[in-house]
């Protein structure tokens, strides 16, 4: 394991007991709400911060122990990092950006300013070399910040929601470029954000932190099939259940009974996509369905389509395109009939 | 009627200024000594404040030690306090028979009063608070991430302060530093006190005013043409350079 952390901090009233792993090469996302304690973890292991308690170790090298009274300083840690709006030196060049690291990390203005050089040229910014960041377009200030965090060479790289600072379109190109440079280097990376887009995007495994703990770890794809908490299911766009099953049936906590597409016993999830939940002004009839009286909680456009809140037996959420809203006339308050297939519906172990 | 009360005096001083003789005037002995010894003296109370001023702005903006109120609190003393009480408190301290001066002449026959030290001793003292107060805003107003950003990037306490936390707060330093020469250069009261009126050696400008009032009122209001010029420049610098851009 390249890094390997515990970390446990009292930030203001939250107290914040993470532990997680990240292996070379490897690209961990923290995902979470505002106010999770996810920067605080960031600062930590770039040294701004001291735990209360447990280690942070990089290849064998101790940066955090308070047990033993170790506590590495931000200047002497072989990181690099990427702040939320970038933080590059206003009185410095986009090239001496670059260089600072280097330099103050000993070494001549040449070799420091050869490497920065280097960098430079790779974000494909040379033309800029010598301009002031205030004259950097967003995007470009966010790949000098990038290289200037990789030009030391660091064995763990930490980025801090890199991409919030970006507007939609600039995000897209920024967010592809950041994975292919993510996918050349070769030690740890450390990524806090609160977009499980970016996340999803970047990461080969998340780690999603609310109130200062971790509710679920897996891979994007894992933590997007099956959200663990509503925090993690409202994020990826899933209606979350839980409840116990029999067989293919199961029974919500409140007592509806919801069919699904695979049988289990015990304690379950069920999520549900939205784009799955059909509505309805009469009770709808015919194949294996799940069927529930439902009342209109709220509609918001979603992209194309139109996101319907549902409140009734079964909280969900359901897609319907403009034309199916008008025709069904939903406004809120409107009582609707919601269906689901169950070969739809995913349960899988709580 | 308060800007008239304010704007007045100085109109006044433009009317009765000797416009014709103003050259003549200027190039006396005295004057050009009274002149340069002024300069010299508070361009060196200048440097002496932004050398030790700097650091001690530091600390009262960035480190959280006990008894920084009332070290904040010491500072400001010398910009309320009548400045002849500040030349009277600097001859008890330094003076030949002074808590300090006493030892010192003792050990080394080095006394400070009375000599162009004195005068730069004297300047300092009353000018360098404006400084530290200046230094000190801009470094509370600069935005401390750029410190934790160059600490990820390897550099140290010393040289983060050098590189970054410096150069982002220039402004206020330098808007510090015209600001405390400017006192400096002004400063009569603590000057005559600690340094007295010799000319040549402690005879500054302000020195040179008041006494010519009485023997040379033309050459008296030659000189304070010169020093109520370079008030304004002070403050066309200020404003144009830093305080219109902010």
């Amino acid at each position: 394991m390249s890094l390997d952390a515990h970390i446990v901090i009292q930030r203001g009233a939250l107290p914040v007991d993470v532990a997680f792993e990240v292996g070379p090469g490897e690209v961990l996302a923290v995902l979470g709400p505002n106010g999770s304690g996810k920067s605080t973890l960031l600062r930590v292991l770039a040294g701004l911060a001291h735990p209360d308690a447990g280690h942070v170790r990089l290849d064998g090298l101790t940066l955090d122990d308070p047990a033993a009274g170790v506590r590495l300083p931000p200047h002497r840690r072989p990181i690099g990092m990427v702040f939320q709006d970038h933080l590059l030196f206003p009185h410095l060049s986009t090239v001496d950006n670059v260089a600072f690291g280097l330099r103050a990390r000993g070494q001549s203005r040449e070799a420091a300013g050869k490497v920065a050089a280097h960098w430079v040229a790779r974000m494909n910014l040379s033309d800029h070399s010598s301009v002031k960041p205030r004259s950097l377009s967003g995007g470009q200030a966010q790949r000098i910040a990038l290289a200037r965090a990789l030009a030391g060479s660091p064995r763990l790289l930490l980025l801090d929601e890199p991409l919030s600072a970006l507007d939609a379109r600039t995000k897209l190109d920024v967010r592809a470029d950041l994975r292919h440079h993510l996918a050349d280097y070769a030690g740890a990376t450390v990524l806090v954000t609160h977009d499980p887009v970016d996340a999803m995007a970047l990461a080969d495994r998340l780690v999603v932190v609310e109130r200062g703990q971790v509710v679920q770890v897996g891979t994007p794809i894992d933590v997007s099939r099956r959200p663990r908490t509503d925090y993690v299911a409202r994020l990826v766009g899933l209606s979350l259940l839980s409840g116990t099953a029999e067989g293919r049936s199961v029974v919500l906590d409140n007592g509806a009974l919801v069919q699904v597409a695979e049988a289990s016993t015990g304690p379950v999830f069920v999520a549900i996509r939205p784009a799955a939940v059909g509505l309805y002004r009469s009770r709808p009839d015919g194949s294996p369905r799940n069927v529930w009286a439902a009342t209109v909680a709220g509609v918001t456009p979603y992209g194309e389509t139109l996101r319907v809140d549902l409140h009734g037996e079964v909280p969900l959420t359901a897609d319907v395109t403009p034309e199916a809203a008008a025709e069904l006339d939903l406004v809120l308050g409107s009582a609707v009939w919601a269906s689901v297939k169950a070969s739809e519906v995913a349960a899988y172990p709580a | 009627m308060a800007v008239a009360f304010l704007v007045l005096p100085l109109i006044a001083l433009l009317i009765r200024a000797p416009w014709s003789s103003l050259g003549s005037l200027l190039s006396t002995p005295e004057v050009r000594d009274a002149l340069r010894l002024s300069v010299i003296c508070a361009s060196l109370a200048t440097l002496i404040s932004l050398v030790v001023g700097i650091p001690l702005a530091w600390v009262l903006a960035r480190t959280q030690i006990r008894g920084r109120g009332l070290l904040r609190a010491l500072v400001t003393v010398p910009l309320v306090l009548p400045p002849v009480v500040g030349g009277v408190a600097l001859l008890l301290a330094a003076g030949r028979r002074g808590v300090l001066g006493e030892p010192l002449y003792n050990a080394t026959g080095i006394s400070f009063p009375f000599t162009t030290t004195a005068v730069v001793i004297a300047e300092t003292f009353v000018a360098m608070p404006f400084l530290i107060i200046s230094v000190e805003g801009a470094l509370r107003a600069a935005d401390r991430r750029y410190e934790d950003a160059a600490a990820t990037l390897g550099a140290d306490r010393v040289t983060t302060f050098r590189r970054v936390t410096l150069p982002l707060v220039a402004p206020g330093v330098a808007a510090g530093a015209v600001l405390c020469w400017a006192r400096a250069l002004g400063e009569f009261g603590a000057t005559i006190t600690f340094a007295g009126s010799f000319p040549g050696t402690t005879r500054t400008m302000p020195l040179q005013v008041y006494l010519a009032l009485e023997s040379d009122p033309e050459a008296a209001i030659a000189l304070s043409l010169v020093l109520l010029a370079v008030s304004i420049l002070t403050l066309g610098l200020l404003r144009d350079r830093w305080l219109m851009r902010t």
